[in-house]
């Protein structure tokens, strides 16, 4: 059998998990759950500097840049230039190339903007970006990111925090079906599970943040979605049985006494 | 003397600052951050030669966690 290789914007991936660093008690329990859940990329936030607390530890300070890929995020943009002048904020930081989309259009849903969404990656692909990004589940919306050349398309499972798993498989599946690029869920997974049975539809990875750290246990729970996104992928190569209506004994009939 | 907002604070500068000196000052590190001036990014290269000036806007952002 080939081996089974992630590339997402040019680059090999290890793992097919990435995660994300928000949400943590504090940056000890993130750098923990990051190493459990065996990711190689993770997603950051660009934020002000908070000029008045200058001893106030730093993501970078327990999160290697180095060792562990970031993957800048536009999280609270809620038009196409917000979100641009972030990604080239961040850019600047240490030149991240490689960097997740997300324009928000509506602050309860968090549901994605997917005109802004169109637009910024436009511009982002034409300035050299490789732009992972996170949209709605529309399959045509899907493929118009791929045609304006995103490296990877994030359809959301469910809202961005909800925990409310895969809600729309045969969406998911069409966009699956018809990428050219890699597919990693994003948004919505609650549980280990979620991100098998994600896999085993056939996407790329899943991106992961809520689930992991508000886990009542993060560090375990980030091990266990290493465990399901490895034994999904696995599923989904392996090819799965058939249904069948009725039951089909395992112990054959005959010889029976 | 320079009235300028830094990261979305009024602050009032005595003296001549450039964008080192500012980042010295609030002993922020250089490499870990990015600095827009009035809506611009500017190039780390170019700090020590940018002074700030009255009624600049300034902002320092750097990488916090996110999903």
């Amino acid at each position: 059998m080939k081996k089974d290789i992630f590339k997402v914007g040019g680059q090999i991936s290890k793992s097919r998990l990435i995660v994300g660093t928000g949400k943590y008690k504090n940056f000890k329990e993130t750098a923990k759950a990051i190493k459990a859940s065996g990711a190689n990329i993770v997603t950051v936030a660009v934020r002000r500097v908070n000029i008045l607390d200058k001893k106030k530890p730093l993501l970078t300070d327990y999160l290697n840049p180095k060792l562990i890929k970031y993957l800048p995020n536009t999280a609270g943009c809620f038009n196409a230039d917000e979100s641009l002048r972030t990604l080239r904020l961040a850019r600047e930081m240490g030149g991240w190339k490689m960097v997740k989309l997300e324009v928000l259009g509506d602050k309860k849903t968090l549901y994605p903007d997917m005109i802004e969404t169109l637009k910024a990656t436009k511009v982002l692909v034409k300035e050299g970006f490789k732009v992972l990004v996170y949209c709605s589940d529309d399959p045509l919306l899907a493929k118009e990111l791929e045609y304006l050349g995103a490296s990877a398309v994030m359809p959301l499972a469910s809202p961005i925090g909800s925990g409310q798993g895969i809600q729309n498989k045969i969406n998911l599946s069409i966009i699956i079906r018809n990428a050219k690029v890699p597919i990693i869920v994003d948004a919505g997974i609650g549980t280990a599970s979620d991100a098998t049975i994600a896999m085993e539809l056939g996407c790329d990875g899943v991106l992961v943040n809520s689930a992991i750290a508000k886990a009542k246990n993060p560090v375990l729970m980030a091990e266990s979605f290493k465990n399901a996104v490895i034994s999904g992928r696995q599923s989904f190569l392996s090819g799965r049985m058939k249904k069948l209506f009725n039951a089909d004994a395992s112990s054959p009939f005959k010889g029976l006494i | 003397m320079a009235k300028i907002q830094l990261n979305g604070r009024k602050l009032e500068l005595n003296s001549k600052y450039s964008i080192t000196a500012l980042l010295k000052k609030y002993k922020i590190n250089v490499k870990k951050t990015a600095v827009e001036l009035n809506g611009r990014i500017i190039n780390r290269n170019k700090y020590e030669l940018i002074y700030i000036k009255n009624k600049d806007k300034i902002e320092i952002v750097h990488f916090i966690g996110g999903g």
